[in-house]
């Protein structure tokens, strides 16, 4: 295997050094945790308002949706809720953010999320495995998820060839990849998972997966077909009935003229014969057009939300300033050796206050992973600081605008489909190996490099 | 999970109704929807609507409760679990009844002491106002009033002692079984009698009921020694008592003494917190699931204690962060071995990689 060894920060620093950043890491932990209160109490119940609120504003809206523009709507609406649901409120409060507030319901033991996954699978692979392990090669199984080659010092197999295609798969289809990869089949293969288990752990995720289906594919959409044709039949009897309590002395305007006629083909089509109005609803696909459109619409809002997801999720350790670290590099960690590695092994990613929220703060990730528990809105708040004690020791502070780091990851997938592949150089400041001082390598800089 | 609510009496329509239409809210319930409107209608826990607070002394209060769905009904003599939201923390509390269970309104009562430095009874007696919201958990105690009804009856309290000798008094007068009762109870002025008001207006109405103040100010503190004088034919009487530890470990004494002790009932309205254990000591780990015991000595947390013990724990990181240990506290109070700070109340989930027990506790685990 070719490594062009690039040098981990990691190294640059001395036993002191890494101590000193524990200490400071955790006063800064301890500084909010003791600040935390109303506040922030208030923040998460308004965001689980807020999305309680687009839901059933956005279910309301597909009732609609064979309309054209109410479809967009609600799929727009309801995308949005399940993005909230998902990132800001799910992810954070499983991840026990919020337990602090001995919430009987906003709490990582009681919570339970629109997702494929079970709670239980999930903080298991999430909470303890990914983010105890973070960027450890060998140990970290959510580097490239086991099916994809996402570090150039992953050997390579031919099965890679096919990563584009299924990085595409795994996009759209973010929550059932997650939910599989949870289940983590490299644990009963190893012995460390019994086939029990196993079963025990796919009957919640069939049983996840089946509320899930009635609820977006069954239930919702038989709401709509009802509701729609239930419209639609009292349009159609009382257009029949109409013409009777009319005052015939009304002078006739044009309106009125095209009403009557419109209302009189109605009436010759119920004169046909007693099955009139239900062929008319037939025709019309009064429960059909609208169960499939709302079909769609959830179908659609699920994707979005996968795609989402996935993106911000991808952009979290993948992008090419993260650094991946050896098992024997991590062996005696010391406290303060693990914020580095969760420092270096994570990547920010900038926006404004929206894009944070829908994001679910993790474009905070460097500071979602010094301090997973903290709630998310807290994050933006230290990053100021977080910044400075990595300017103060030579560290890199990764960060970088929401498609560049998507497009170093897309590249990276391309690339690592293939044999080969070296460490992207990343940028400063960083120390180079005879200890001589931060260097600081902008991005266009090693852009240059590339080129030349 | 950490404590919440009691179930509430639901009417089983609206339960069926409530567990189909959750085939559209799933994973969440129709509750979560529900809430938006009225936050009373939760039927995951029972909530009630704080409809008045009276004040009863210069720093006691009745709290007077309207519960989101029919009242469950308790015992004369019971508490109340009461879960209060202060600074975006759940508080758990328990707070004896003060009303008569057969109120016709439904309504229920506690009464609370206002303890200046605590966390949640300024909130109640000073802070809250009418309208506030807090849960309503399980009612519990065996201080009750037996069943069939002795004779004659004596009751001894002192201070807010009284909250749940009131409620057995409210609902003997509703029955008009107030024959003949003796109440001595002890505060330090008139007006700082909680009920006093009402007691009096009860010894006024029911002849069979004496009521003795022992206004500790001027004439000094009730002895067991003064039941003779007080209460000449105690000896004849079921006696129930309520108050501070002292007074309890004082008439527990006198009654073993005299050979009573099989009439004499109490409430110990004061839990026995953490105890004289020192500082990072440590203490016994009780795991309430698998029925064990572990030790530890204020070093070792919880999970490592329980693992050496042989007990079969839940467990991740090992370092706090990732919430797979959590386990909830059923009594006592740990200390957080990263901070150093102690802290927990019954009903709290706490991390038990990174806690050490401070004196003993229990744990749901």
């Amino acid at each position: 295997m070719t490594t062009t060894a690039i040098e981990n920060p990691l190294h640059g620093l001395t036993p002191e050094q890494i101590d000193a950043i524990g200490r400071e890491l955790d006063a800064l932990h301890d500084e909010v945790k003791a600040e935390l209160g109303e506040r922030d109490a208030r923040y998460i119940r308004g965001i689980i308002d807020l999305h309680r609120r687009l839901a059933l504003i956005g279910r309301v809206l597909l009732i609609g949706s064979r309309f054209r523009p109410l479809w967009l709507a609600g799929t727009a609406t309801l995308s949005m809720a399940k993005i909230l649901e998902n990132m800001e409120i799910g992810h954070n409060v499983m991840h026990g953010q919020w337990d602090w507030m001995n919430d009987p319901v906003i709490n990582s033991s009681a919570w339970d999320w629109d997702s494929a996954s079970t709670p239980e699978a999930w903080k298991h692979s999430h909470n303890y495995v990914h983010h105890t392990y973070t960027n450890i090669r060998g140990k970290d199984k959510d580097l490239g998820y086991e099916i994809m080659r996402i570090d150039p010092q992953q050997s390579w197999h031919p099965a890679y060839l096919a990563q584009p295609l299924y990085n595409l798969l795994l996009m759209a289809f973010f929550e059932w990849g997650v939910a599989f990869h949870d289940l983590d089949f490299d644990a009963l293969r190893s012995g460390e998972k019994t086939k029990s288990q196993l079963r025990r752990e796919l009957k919640g995720m069939a049983g996840k997966a089946q509320r899930q289906i009635v609820k977006d594919y069954v239930a919702w959409p038989a709401l709509s077909g009802l509701l729609m044709t239930a419209i639609d039949f009292a349009v159609a009897s009382r257009d029949l009935d109409l013409g009777s309590l009319r005052p015939a002395t009304k002078p006739k305007t044009k309106a009125r003229k095209t009403f009557e006629s419109a209302r009189s083909k109605v009436k010759r089509r119920r004169r046909k014969s007693a099955a009139g109005v239900v062929r008319e609803l037939v025709e019309r696909k009064a429960f059909r057009a609208p169960f499939r459109s709302t079909v769609t619409a959830d179908f659609t809002a699920n994707i979005v939300r996968n795609v989402w997801a996935y993106a911000i999720i991808f952009c979290g350790h993948f992008p090419d300033q993260t650094y991946t670290f050896s098992q024997k590099e991590t062996d005696d960690e010391t406290r303060g050796g693990r914020y580095v590695r969760q420092l270096i092994g994570a990547a920010n990613i900038e926006g404004g206050p929206l894009f944070h929220v829908i994001s679910g703060n993790l474009g905070y990730q460097v500071e979602h992973h010094l301090f997973p528990d903290m709630p998310s809105t807290r994050y933006g708040e230290i990053a100021p600081q977080v910044r400075a004690i990595c300017e103060r020791y030579g560290l890199p502070y990764n960060t970088g605008p929401f498609f560049k780091q998507l497009g170093m990851v897309q590249r990276t997938i391309a690339r690592l489909a293939f044999p080969g592949g070296e460490p992207r150089p990343k940028p400063g400041p960083y120390r180079s190996r005879n200890g001589g001082a931060p260097k600081d390598r902008g991005v266009d800089e090693i852009a240059e490099s590339m080129a030349s | 999970m950490p404590e919440r609510g009691a179930r509430p009496n639901v009417p089983t329509l609206q339960r069926r109704v409530l567990r189909a239409v959750g085939a559209f809210t799933s994973p969440l319930l129709p509750d979560d929807y529900l809430e938006l409107i009225n936050p009373l209608w939760s039927t995951r826990e029972l909530r009630g609507e704080i409809e008045s607070i009276d004040s009863e002394t210069p720093d006691a209060a009745t709290v007077v409760i309207r519960p989101g769905y029919e009242w469950m009904g308790h015992e004369p003599g019971q508490y109340l679990r009461i879960g209060i939201d202060i600074d975006g923390r759940r508080h758990w509390r328990a707070y004896s009844l003060t009303s008569d269970p057969d109120r016709p309104d439904g309504r229920i009562s506690i009464t609370i002491k206002n303890v200046d430095e605590g966390v949640v009874s300024p909130h109640l007696v000073r802070r809250r106002r009418p309208g506030s919201l807090v849960a309503l958990g399980g009612v519990e105690g065996t201080f009750l009033l037996p069943d069939p009804l002795p004779e004659k009856l004596l009751f001894v309290s002192a201070g807010s002692g009284i909250t749940p000798i009131m409620s057995m008094l409210r609902s003997l007068a509703h029955d008009d079984s107030l024959d003949d009762a003796v109440l001595l109870h002890s505060a330090r002025a008139a007006e700082e009698v909680i009920f006093g008001r009402r007691l009096r207006a009860l010894s006024e109405r029911h002849p069979g009921f004496r009521l003795h103040e022992q206004l500790t100010a001027e004439m000094g503190r009730m002895a067991p020694s003064d039941l003779d004088e007080l209460c000449p034919d105690w000896r004849e009487r079921e006696v129930f008592l309520s108050g501070p530890a002292g007074l309890l470990d004082a008439m527990t004494e006198h009654f073993e003494r005299e050979g009573r002790t099989e009439h004499l009932r109490m409430e110990r309205f004061q839990p026995v917190i953490g105890g004289d254990v020192e500082e990072g000591e440590g203490g016994v780990i009780r795991f309430r699931a698998s029925d064990s015991e572990a030790e530890s000595d204020g070093s070792i947390p919880i999970l490592v204690a329980g693992e050496n013990a042989g007990v079969v724990l839940p467990y991740g990181c090992r370092e706090g962060i990732c919430h797979t240990c959590v386990g909830k506290l059923c009594s006592g109070r740990v200390r957080d071995l990263r901070t150093g700070d102690v802290y927990g109340q019954d009903g709290e989930m706490i991390r038990t990689c990174v806690s050490a027990p401070e004196g003993p506790v229990e744990v749901e685990l």
